[in-house]
Order: C-alpha cells, then structure tokens, then sequence
C-alpha cells in the first residue's frame, strides 16, 4: 500500500519503533504487533550512532538495537521478514544513506529500499537545502520523502519543504527532541495552520502518549499521529522474565489500539467530521 | 576580522547545515549575527573581543624562541605561547568570542559541550567574565580523568552536567548538548568548542581562533624578518590548527602541518566499531557528522567510530570542515604522531625548554623530533595549551611504558592513583 492509501481512507496511526530494539526477533514480534493494533504506516528506525534529533527513550532504544547488531544490510533484511499490512517508512539519518553502498550519494540506499518494499523516508538531520540528490534517488524508484515541519519553521524554508516533500508531512509538535509529554502543545494549532494548504497529508509526532493527546490532535485538524517514545518505553521493559516478549508485543498491541482509538474519536469530533 | 568565503558555509565539498529542522532557525539567526558583528563589527562588536582579549586574556601572547630545541634541531625553532592565555589553551579566543557574540544576540543563557575539559573551563570562565549563566555538557568518562577541570568550571558557577550515552566522551556531550539547544534555541546560544558543526560554527570558530596566526605571522617578521618555512599545530577537531594557520594560508612559501593523533594505531577495528587513533584527516572518509560533511572515522555503513587518543582534548571522530578541505587540496599536510611518541615529546618539551605541553600539543612536538630535517630553518609549532590538566593521566601513562626520557616512576608506581 503507498502512503497515499494509507491515509486514504481515514485518519492515520503511525506508530514508531527502532528495528532490531533489542533484538532481531523481539523487534520483528513488536512491529507486527503495532500493525494488529491499528498501524496504518510504520516508521521504521535505522539505528545511527549519533541521533542529535532524538531524546533520551529512543536514543538508549537506538543503543539497544546496535548493540543488538542491527546494520544497514540487516535492518533491509528485517523489512523483508516483517509481515504487516501497513506501509513501512524507514526514519534514519543522513550519514547511513549517503555511504550505502559502492557509489558514494544516496542511489544505492534508496534502491535497495525500494527492492524490499519500503514506502518512504524521513531524515531529520537532511535540510531541504541538501535534499537535492536523495529526492532525485525517491522519485527514481518510487519512494516518498516526509520532512519534517518544526513550530519554527517558516518562510523560504517551509517552501522549500512543500517542494520537496510528499508522502506526508511530520508537525513537530513542538520544541525539542522525540520523548512523551504530558499536555498537548498549542504550538500544535500553530504548526497545522502553517501546512493547512498543502495537498500531503499531514502528521503530527512528538510527545503523543496517550488515546486522550491522539483524539485531541487529531479534533485540531491533524490527518495523523506519530507515536514513538511511548511504544519504545514498553520495549524498553521486555527481554527479561518479567517481560517475555509475548507480554511486551500485547502490551504494544493493546496501547495501539488506545492511540488508534482515540484518533479516530477526534475524528468523529473534530472538523472532518463536518466535511462532506 | 576575515574573510570571504565566510557566508555560503561551504569548503569545496565539505561544511553545510546537517540539522534537525528546529536548530535550523537558531542557525539562521546565528548566522545572521556572524555577517553583522563578526564580519561586519556592527556596534563595534570586533573591538570589544580585541579588548576583551588583551584585558582579560593577556593577548597578545609571545612568540618565543626555543633556544635548547633549536640547537638539538640546528633549526630556529619558535613557541607560539597560547598555554599563556588566561585559562592555559587556546579555547580562550573562541569561547569568549561566542559568549561575547551571545550577549550581542540578546541570549540569557550559554550551554557548551566539553571533551577534556579545556573547552568547558574556557567558557565558564568567558560566562562568568560577561556575567550569563552557562551549563556545560561532558561525558562521564572524560569526567573521571579531568576532574580538576571539572571543578574549575564549578568554581567559575558553571553547572556541569555528566553525559552517560555511549562511551561518555566528546562525541556524545555534542549530541547532548545539540538536544539541550533544540529545546532553547529560543534564548540559549550553543557555544560550540572548535570548527565543527554546522555553518557558521566552523567559518565562526576560526575567524576567534585565527588571532594566533594574525599575531604570529607579524611576531615572526618582527623576530625573524620573515615568514617561517613550516607552521605545526596539533589537531582534533581542528580549531587551534585552523587558528594557527589561517592567516599564513595564502602564504605559499609556508608549510602548514596539522599533527592528528594517531593513537595506539592507525587501522580499524570495524567489528567492535573502535578506530583506536583520532586520525580522522588521515584515515576517515567523506562523512555527515554533527552538523557537517567532513572526514569521518566511520564504518562502511557509516556508523561513527569510537575514536581513541591518550590526550582527551584530540579524541574526536570528525574534524572542522574547512581543515579537511585544506588537506584535500594540498595546501595542508595532514601528518599524524602516536601515543607512545606524544608522551615522550611531553616529558622531552618540559625537560629542555620549561614548558609543560598539554598531551594534544606534545604530537606536534613529537613531529618536530621525528621530522626536523624536512621542515626547514624556521619553524613555529602552536602550543596550543598548557599540561597541567593531564598530570595524572602522564604519571598512569608514562608508569606503565618504559620511556628513557621520562623521570624516575617508581615513587609513582608505589603511591598508585591519587598522587596527585
């Protein structure tokens, strides 16, 4: 299914997780999971050593997973084991595609992607101003590119954005790095207002936890959440006896369905609603 | 202040902006600043930092001829004395110059990463100066083996937060103090700790830096009457190197060396991830790190390395863009010298001229011995910074090797650790 699709049909959860976090199998057992809870795309992490765009949950997530072994030719495996329904978009930084492969420059990433079904990319650490050669790799073999639409953004930047960007495009919900939140920023409303007239669907992250923050976001206008912290803190409880993975992958499936849940809640009663 | 090819941020194929897009804004306003203050001296914001500098600094510092080292050479060998500088290293220039820069922004607020210590020291005490609060980011393990530094930027009412991630060194205090900035760009400046990072920190940094080589290029026509033949300086992430060589750049006539550490050795261990050196001009490739396309020690998938260097202040997996553009190009010598041949310039500088090196300096000495024949008659090597900082780590070091130079360990080998 391509993006487009995905959110298509309803609003979109977008669950996130780091492949091989903490391992291999566990890791597999969790993405399949968040697809039987509702997923409707999979943002995907390739774990790089230096995440300066992540907070602390998924940095120790992304240590756990290369710790674990997960490389750039495992992580491509992984995506061909995953059985799910929803489309996997691969988020990972701009160092890891740029060196794949023989021929320095993002082509060969971006092309062994596309061979194991992968739907689209985003890299936060890659500006609009840079994102020349990797758009040029996505439109060859079909691949979106997502960026990512800070509270700051504004001006030449944001219209840069809008000419690179397709899929649908990341609100950051507010300041900072990845990590759960309690409240729900206003510099959501903000942000949204910003992208209201373009055409890709647009999906707010950052510190979205609960059903609850889902439907309010949601009732703000948003086609979509991005949920991350929350998931990788349950899996940041599992591998041991406590937490065998069957536990873990309930409990992941299980918190899908709050945040799926209360998405399409905000849906019934937010603004979509209304529209014929 | 230079220069020209300041504004695009680019250094042939190196430099740019590699950030999340909510730093982007404070880029952009840091940049802006840098035309208008740096480049411009918009209210007089140049003459503040010279002032500032010989006040509080004790700029200029002396160029100064190493009598005993040039008759063991039969070279004039000359000290360009930055371990003078108010602090001890070099990391004055910068970091008064980004937190003087701060207050001209209108920010309330200073954060910094530090890798040995300098760096952090250096802007505690450039906070403390111009009266703004500064919290510094450090990883744990270069907390462990720099504690006086430590304490030094609490005395000067810095807070110092310990960085746990990865193995608690340079790399990760950046990534921590660049997640710290996306959430207070707002009224905080990142005072960045050499040429590193994204446009305008590099271009920035070593316009701070390049008072060195302003001074010592008119030191040395005023000892000398002329230009040296060779310029070496120590380099990690590169800014006492680019500090030291900027203005003699366009001089053909000089050689410019920058001496990376080469560790306990040059080859790679790409299965444990580990490159046991921080050669990264001389064996890193073409990468994106923290902000910027530059060399990298890196894998093949393009995972940093964890770099290595007996001397802290040198253990970097990446170098300022513009430095590796200079190697490309030819017009810089990337050279490198390990830790044993460090170690023995530390105890060989100390004994002959006086002078404790700090460990990063020592490589550039280190050269010097190895290479004295080939660099010319008239030599200047940037003593970057002072060794006191690095005692402890000397008496570990130099107790487990048998270096002829160093003095008698055994009175350090029976008290064990906290000699000091």
């Amino acid at each position: 299914m391509t993006l487009a699709a995905a959110f298509a049909d309803d609003l979109a959860f977008v669950p996130y997780l780091v492949a091989g976090d903490p391992t291999f199998d566990d890791s597999l057992a969790y993405i399949e999971a968040l697809d039987r809870g509702g997923a409707d795309v999979i943002e995907l992490g390739l774990p790089f050593s230096e995440p300066i765009a992540e907070g602390p949950t998924i940095q120790e997530g992304i240590v756990r997973a290369l710790d674990g072994g997960m490389t750039t030719e495992r992580y491509f495996e992984f995506v061909g084991a995953l059985s799910v329904e929803a489309p996997v978009v691969c988020m990972t930084y701009y160092n890891l595609i740029y060196q794949c492969g023989d021929e320095r420059g993002p082509r060969p990433f971006v092309e062994r992607a596309a061979a194991v079904g992968i739907a689209g990319l985003v890299v936060p650490d890659l500006p609009p101003e840079e994102a020349g050669p990797l758009r040029a790799a996505c439109d060859e073999f079909g691949l979106d590119l997502i960026f990512i639409v800070a509270p700051t953004t504004r001006g030449e930047r944001l219209e840069q954005m809008y000419e690179h960007v397709s899929g649908y495009v990341y609100v950051q919900a507010r300041l900072g790095t990845t990590g759960a939140r309690d409240d729900v920023s206003e510099q959501t409303d903000a942000s949204l207002a910003r992208v209201a007239d373009w055409e890709v669907p647009k999906a707010v992250g950052f510190g979205i936890k609960t059903g609850d923050h889902a439907e309010r976001i949601i009732a703000a206008g948003a086609d979509g959440v991005i949920v991350g912290s929350v998931l990788v803190d349950i899996v940041a409880e599992g591998g041991t006896e406590d937490h065998p993975r069957e536990d873990v992958a309930a409990r992941l499936a299980e918190k899908a369905e709050e945040l799926k849940g209360g998405a399409v809640a905000g849906a019934r009663r937010g603004t979509r609603a209304e529209q014929p | 202040m230079s220069t020209k090819e300041s504004r695009d941020g680019k250094f042939g194929e190196y430099g740019g902006q590699y950030v999340p897009e909510a730093l982007m804004p404070a880029i952009e306003e840091l940049t802006e600043a840098y035309e208008r203050f740096v480049l411009e001296n918009e209210d007089g914001f140049v003459d503040e930092f010279r002032r500032r500098m010989r006040e509080f600094g004790g700029r200029p510092t002396p160029l100064q001829h190493a009598d005993q080292l040039s008759e063991r050479y039969d070279t004039d060998v000359y000290l360009k004395r930055e371990d003078l500088l108010h602090g001890g290293a070099h990391k004055l220039n910068n970091a008064l110059g980004q937190v003087l820069l701060a207050k001209y922004m209108g920010k309330e607020r200073i954060i910094a990463e530090t890798g040995a210590g300098q760096h952090g020291t250096a802007t505690a005490m450039a906070a403390a100066h111009l009266d703004m609060p500064c919290e510094i980011y450090m990883g744990e393990t270069d907390i462990a083996r720099q504690r006086p530094n430590v304490f030094r930027m609490r005395l000067n009412g810095s807070e110092v937060n310990p960085v746990t991630t990865g193995r608690g060194t340079l790399k990760e205090a950046i990534s921590e103090t660049m997640r710290d900035w996306a959430k207070t760009v707002e009224n905080t400046h990142y005072v960045i700790g050499s040429v590193v990072g994204p446009h305008p920190f590099p271009a920035m940094v070593r316009d701070f830096q390049a008072l060195i080589s302003e001074e010592a290029r008119r030191q040395t026509r005023e000892k000398e009457g002329r230009l040296p033949d060779a310029v070496l300086a120590c380099a990690g992430g590169g800014s006492n190197t680019m500090g030291a060589f900027h203005n003699f750049v366009p001089d053909e006539s000089v050689d410019l060396y920058a001496v990376e550490a080469g560790g306990s050795s040059l080859s790679v261990d790409e299965e444990a991830g580990v490159a046991p050196n921080s050669a990264s001009l001389s064996t890193g490739e073409e990468g994106v790190l923290h902000g910027a396309r530059t060399r990298v020690l890196q894998d093949g998938d393009g995972q940093i390395m964890e770099s290595h260097s007996v001397s802290a202040g040198l253990d970097y997996a990446g170098v300022g863009p513009e430095l590796a553009h200079l190697v490309d190009t030819g017009r810089v010598d990337a050279v490198n010298v390990d830790d044993d041949g460090a170690l023995e310039a530390f105890h060989r500088l100390s004994q002959l001229e006086g002078v404790i090196p700090a460990l990063e300096t020592a490589h550039a000495f280190e050269y010097l011995e190895e290479h004295h024949d080939d660099l010319g008659e008239f030599v200047v090597v940037n003593v970057s910074g002072r060794g006191d900082k690095d005692l402890e780590t000397v008496i570990e070091e130099t107790a487990e090797r048998d270096l002829s130079i160093a003095p008698e360990m055994d009175l350090f080998r029976e008290i064990g650790g906290g000699a000091l």
